[in-house]
């Protein structure tokens, strides 16, 4: 693609961003945070990344402008929502001069920079013994996937402090509003149609993951947003927090990812995978992953119970 | 050897002008929602930075875009409890500081 079109993507990135956040409405600025989240994927897609994208698009775009609209609304209703003070001229002033010397000694470090192919050409050539044709998930769950234990781990403590701000007397009880729709409305029937096809997509892409662009964040993203539309429509309501299935639920992907990377040690090295083994392995972390991260995700949009 | 292409450079810089432009909004803005959303702009333009500087030619190296797909998911994180802590906020703002505080404490 020809460098006017990463010129001009590169404008409307910059200008979405700068609507988000200098927007006087505040729903206003959400929407144009979301559409600048999109505009984030295309970014990443024209530049080839498109595990990137996907989780940009699902997890940047998508989640966080769900989680953030719940947020405008909860402070809306508990009365937090008066017009904001002017902040004085000069904090704006030293706001914006140091604004631009941050962004003038990133741009200066960037144009310094040598050209490379860091470690681009390594990862496939050792990506062999994981039997993985993705790179990227290659890295995510083979080279670095430390990295991706500790992130899962990260998610379940953002879960455990969202819960610790419920108000005791609805401890343990169900979180969000109660959505009663009519059952014929278009919401139900949505409600009713879309989900088996999200399933769908979600199994396709831990299955896919593999070998092409995908994986557990991606799909368990897909799932989760088939839960949030199940509670939308009213079909089914948000579980109660405290029941036991559902924690086992959450905390099922990082435990069979600790217990992968136990068995590891009494094989010989802790943290590693059984040799010849790699690929079926990966797989059965990434299923139970997609499903703790569903739930997890979920749930972080749920916010803390709010009724008993 | 050679200086990074073109559009990795072009990428790259959308990146620093967008941390810029979300510390700028960070700092400025004073209701939670839009520091939430500048912090949000601040990390993929954080992200940006780096995939961009990490293009070459035939796509971006598969380490970084790891690691920025670990990023985004913490970023989440860290939205999501801000989001439920400036909730609890403005609902305790106007019941002026009852007894059901904090008697049995988190999890």
């Amino acid at each position: 693609m020809s460098l006017a079109f990463d010129l001009a993507l590169c404008i409307l990135i910059l200008g979405a961003a700068a609507l988000a956040v200098f927007g006087r409405d505040l729903f206003g600025s959400i929407v144009f945070f979301i559409v600048y989240g999109v505009l984030i994927a295309l970014a990443w897609i024209t530049l080839g990344a498109v595990d990137v994208s996907l989780a940009e698009a699902a997890i940047g775009a998508g989640v966080t402008g769900v989680l953030l609209i719940g947020a405008w609304q909860g402070i809306r209703d508990g009365g937090g929502g008066e017009p904001e003070a002017p902040t004085p001229w000069p904090l704006h002033l030293a706001a914006g001069g140091a604004a631009a010397a941050l962004c003038g000694v990133i741009s200066f470090a960037v144009l310094s920079l040598p050209g490379h192919d860091g470690l681009a050409g390594e990862v496939p050539e050792n990506q062999g013994a994981l039997e993985l044709g993705n790179p990227v998930t290659g890295v995510l769950l083979g080279f670095r996937a430390y990295d991706t234990l500790l992130e899962t781990l990260v998610l379940t403590a953002a879960l455990a402090a969202v819960w610790s701000l419920t108000p005791s007397q609805f401890w343990g009880g169900i979180p969000g509003p109660n959505h009663v729709k009519p059952p014929d409305g278009v919401l139900a029937s949505f409600g009713r149609m879309l989900p088996p096809r999200g399933l769908i997509v979600a199994v396709y892409l831990v299955w896919a993951g593999a070998d092409a662009p995908g994986g557990a964040f991606q799909a368990g993203t897909v799932l989760a947003a088939v839960w949030i539309l199940i509670v939308l429509a009213g079909l089914r309501d948000e579980p109660r927090l405290s029941r036991l299935p559902l924690r086992a639920l959450i905390i099922l992907g990082p435990l069979v990812f600790l217990g992968v990377g136990l068995i590891g040690m009494l094989l010989g090295a802790p943290l590693s995978y059984p040799e010849g083994q790699a690929k079926p392995v990966i797989l059965v972390i990434e299923y139970a992953l997609t499903l703790s991260i569903a739930a997890t995700l979920a749930l972080l949009i749920a916010g803390p119970a709010r009724r008993r | 050897m050679e200086a990074l292409t073109d559009r990795s450079v072009l990428y790259a810089l959308t990146g620093a002008g967008l941390i810029a432009l979300g510390f700028y909004g960070f700092i400025v803005r004073r209701a939670l929602i839009h520091r939430l959303i500048a912090f949000n702009v601040i990390g993929s333009g954080i992200f940006l930075l780096f995939g961009g500087a990490a293009y070459f030619g035939g796509g971006v190296d598969p380490v970084p875009q790891a690691l920025i797909i670990t990023g985004i998911v913490v970023a989440l994180a860290l939205t999501a409890f801000a989001a439920a802590l400036g909730v609890r906020l403005a609902q305790d703002g106007d019941e002026d500081d009852d007894s059901d505080d904090d008697a049995e404490g988190g999890p």
